[in-house]
């Protein structure tokens, strides 16, 4: 595919590089574009840098050399309210997410911020809240929903937003098989830009087309998911291991070819 | 503390108590309990007719008897010192059975006890009658600054995931067959109490990106509101203004 | 220990919630500086939501008889003097309000003195040892335990001065401060283990989060495809720390200049103690005088006892206000030399 000009980008990092204040790099000089509409698996071992990347995408983490581009804007002080509003994040644990005291009143909460009140509110928490199969839980205190269906709800915060960039940070940790497809067909049912953080392999395979390495802080591959989940040495080099049984070629014939 | 929407004092229901707006109770409670403790111990009869409100207000609600008196029990260790006042305070003495008691400490049991007892009662309707997010939103509207608000409703809405964190740490405790009897296991304990700051703290972190993430500046937006309109006003304030009253009796007689 | 309705008098009531009110409002100030302007909200809930939870963790003592902590000097240790206070007094505030624990009028009183009192009176003691201790985590450890055990004393004083300024029976004052001091230095002791243990705990894994123990940041150096670069210089928060401290300081120190007075005084006039019980049978109040004449609270006529009621009353107002607006004086100066107030502005609702 031809190389995209950095307008229609949705996301550009490069020569990101960062340490914690208690001295841990975490990053040393990441790089990648992603283009709209795409969606891409970012895969790495424990610690190898994946939530740190995350928090640089819309300006959370910051102060380290290198710069983030989310749809043609940088991200940093001057865009901070435009960028956070195209660039939606869904964390790890949705009970760190689910923050406010009714899943209306928390789908809500990224809109009115960004200044929606009245009836266009309304239809945005509806909207969204359509788009995971969550409508009918719309009064329903956060805690008092399964996993499957806070992540679900998790997701519907950030859509409310109407993001440019869905990035996800774990999506399918501690969800059981029913949950995991349901949340694959929203994903797959989305019209955004995905990036999916994750060690969990086959749900990349399923999902992204196209997948990068982040290994002790720097892009180690990047390119077609089957590909690098096909080559054996890469995946031993950068500890990510299939599940037993798992052949990534018969799927990527079934589901690519 | 029960789950979010409910915790444990509140009874769930439909009465007028119920649906009247979180401000107005609070409000009402504050200001009864308020005028039940400016009322001059010695109008004994001015505390009956407070219990005497209350119990038609609980009525009202349809909050049953039992359920208030239970709740009382909180007041206990007050009782101990109240029952001590007699045998402690100065001034002139009476005999009783053989026992000799201060006049103003009798009153003054009495009075930390009738009064305790009413407040107690009181808050515990309020509490039984108004769902946890509409008490937040109440002291919303009644003007507490609004982080203060926010913080109490984080408070809340992470009371029982923090606590659950530590139940959690209990049995792990527990499982590797640890039980803590004495002075000596409280390192144990300790370093459980830290663990559980260091997550809490933490979690606050993360999340604090969770809402800068979605545009958080530092005030929530405002989602809900709560309402009161005139005859809602009239209605809670019956309470108090019944009580103040009985209380201006009360100095006056 | 939560103070219920009609234990103090209304007026004492009232203006112990203007000083709690305003306690709030220079903490709430102080927080956002301590936490950061929006991180102050999710970070002072979650921190209250552990001071709720821990003070339910059961230390056991002996003989099937157990304790808990208190966590005014733990949450000022942790997480600094003002977030300390905001925590504890929301902790308070939702306990009087939802479990019908503390009475509804006594907030001010409770807050004022399991919040305020206990808090401030403990980071003082922390930072002043702290100050004099070798620069040592053991040494952060061993200033907790003694803040620790001084706090609970201390807001049994601090309960002790508001009962004797508004209470509503004629206890002695000798024979409360007796009792409330003497059980309150045993509690302490459990306190200040506890607490020392757990700031020892949190040290040993997360140093960064112990905000009595800052202050040994050293310059970061970033690797960049094998090469160290200098990280840019953060923003320039610690001289606004250093400020904030300094006022900590001296809104602690005439805080303690008060309660010392107070207590110092009602003391001297009451001498005797636990005798009293026993003495006080029969015994007509006139052949009390004995104690110290000049003091107002040495007779016990009922016109001299309201007198010293109305006095002890006043001077306590002021000396508390004097605190209160003493420290916003200063936090105001601060705020102001800081220059860009970004706190939103709040219209009315």
């Amino acid at each position: 595919m031809d190389p995209v000009s950095t307008t229609t980008a949705s996301l550009e990092v490069s020569g990101l590089a960062y340490a914690y204040p208690d001295g841990h790099q975490a990053l040393f000089g990441v790089g990648f574009t992603l283009r709209r509409g795409e969606r891409a698996a970012l895969l790495g071992p424990n610690g190898a840098g994946k939530t740190t990347l995350v928090l640089h995408l819309n300006g959370i983490l910051g102060g380290g050399t290198g710069s983030v581009t989310v749809a043609g804007l940088p991200v940093g002080k001057q865009h901070m309210a435009t960028v956070r509003q195209k660039v939606g994040i869904v964390f790890q644990d949705p009970d760190d997410q689910l923050f406010m005291p009714t899943v209306r009143e928390d789908v809500a909460f990224g809109p009115a911020a960004a200044g929606i009140k009245g009836a266009a509110l309304e239809e945005r928490v509806r909207h969204a809240l359509e788009r995971v199969g969550m409508a009918e839980f719309a009064d329903r205190p956060p805690h008092h929903l399964s996993f499957g269906q806070r992540r679900r709800v998790a997701v519907a915060t950030v859509l409310a937003m109407e993001p440019e960039i869905l990035v996800l940070d774990e999506p399918s940790s501690n969800l059981d098989p029913a949950s995991r497809r349901e949340l694959a067909d929203i994903l797959r049912s989305l019209d955004v830009t995905v990036l999916m953080v994750t060690h969990d392999l086959p749900y990349a395979l399923e999902l992204c087309p196209r997948s990068l390495i982040l290994s002790d802080g720097v892009i180690a591959a990047d390119g077609p998911t089957g590909d690098l989940l096909s080559d054996e040495e890469l995946m031993r080099a950068h500890r990510l291991e299939l599940p037993f049984g798992f052949d990534p070629r018969a799927v990527a014939r079934t589901t690519h070819g | 503390m029960g789950a979010g929407h409910a915790h444990r004092l509140y009874r769930h229901g439909t009465s007028p108590v119920h649906a009247l707006p979180p401000h107005a109770k609070l409000a009402a409670a504050f200001l009864f309990v308020l005028v039940v403790v400016a009322t001059p111990r010695e109008a004994m009869w001015a505390f009956a007719v407070y219990a005497v409100l209350l119990a038609a207000a609980a009525r009202l609600a349809r909050v049953p008897a039992a359920f208030l008196l239970k709740r009382l029990l909180i007041e206990v260790p007050f009782v101990a010192f109240a029952v001590l006042m007699p045998f402690v305070a100065q001034g002139e003495r009476v005999h009783v059975l053989g026992l000799s008691l201060s006049v103003n400490g009798l009153w003054g049991a009495w009075n930390v006890l009738a009064k305790g007892a009413l407040g107690v009662a009181a808050s515990v309707l309020l509490a039984a009658t108004t769902e946890l997010r509409q008490l937040l939103l109440g002291l919303e509207r009644l003007k507490l600054p609004p982080l203060l608000v926010q913080i109490a409703g984080f408070m809340i809405r992470y009371g029982d995931v923090i606590t659950d964190e530590m139940r959690r740490m209990r049995i792990a405790r527990a499982s590797r067959g640890f039980e803590a009897r004495g002075v000596r296991h409280w390192g144990v304990l300790a370093k459980s109490a830290g663990a559980l700051f260091i997550r809490s703290y933490e979690r606050g972190e993360r999340v604090h990106l969770a809402m800068v993430s979605r545009g958080y500046t530092g005030s929530m937006p405002v989602v809900a509101e709560a309402v009161a309109s005139p005859a809602q006003w009239r209605l809670a304030l019956a309470l108090p203004c019944s009580a103040l009253v009985v209380c201006l009796l009360g100095w006056i007689l | 220990m939560h103070v219920p309705d009609g234990f103090i008098d209304a007026p004492t009531s009232a203006v112990t919630g203007v000083v709690a009110a305003g306690a709030l409002a220079v903490s709430l100030r102080g927080a956002r500086r301590e936490l950061g302007e929006e991180r102050t909200a999710p970070l002072a809930g979650l921190v209250a939501a552990f001071i709720f939870a821990v003070q339910m963790l059961n230390f056991p003592v002996a003989a099937g008889t157990s304790g808990h902590l208190l966590g005014g000097a733990l949450a000022a240790i942790l997480v600094g003097p003002y977030t300390g206070v905001l925590c504890v007094s929301v902790v308070l505030l939702m306990q009087g309000v939802l479990f019908a624990d503390g009475g509804l009028t006594a907030l001010g009183v409770n807050i004022t003195d399991m919040a305020l009192v206990t808090t401030v009176v403990s980071y003082a003691v922390f930072r002043g040892l702290l100050a004099v201790l070798p620069r040592k985590r053991r040494s952060v450890t061993v200033a907790s335990f003694v803040a620790a055990l001084v706090s609970v004393p201390a807001a049994a004083v601090a309960f002790t001065l508001i009962y004797a300024i508004g209470g509503t029976t004629d206890v002695s004052i000798g024979k409360v401060a007796t009792a409330m001091i003497g059980v309150h230095v045993l509690i302490g002791i459990g306190e200040a283990v506890i607490t020392a243990l757990t700031v020892g705990a949190v040290i040993a894994v997360r140093p960064d989060l112990v905000h009595g123990a800052r202050g040994l940041r050293q310059r970061l150096r970033l690797r960049v495809n094998g090469e160290l670069v200098d990280a840019p210089e953060p923003a320039a928060v610690p001289a606004a720390a250093r400020t904030s401290r300094r006022t900590v300081w001296l809104t602690g120190l005439v805080a303690s200049l008060v309660l010392a007075g107070f207590v110092s005084f009602y003391a001297s006039a009451n001498p005797d103690g636990l005798e009293k019980v026993a003495h006080d049978k029969g015994i007509d109040t006139k052949a009390k005088e004995h104690a110290s004449a000049d003091s107002p609270l040495a007779d016990y006529g009922v016109k001299d006892v309201s007198d010293a009621r109305l006095s002890g009353g006043l001077a306590g107002v002021i000396g508390v206000g004097v605190t209160v607006v003493a420290g916003s004086a200063v936090f105001w100066a601060v705020r102001r030399r800081r220059g860009a107030d970004v706190s939103p502005a709040n219209p009315g609702l």
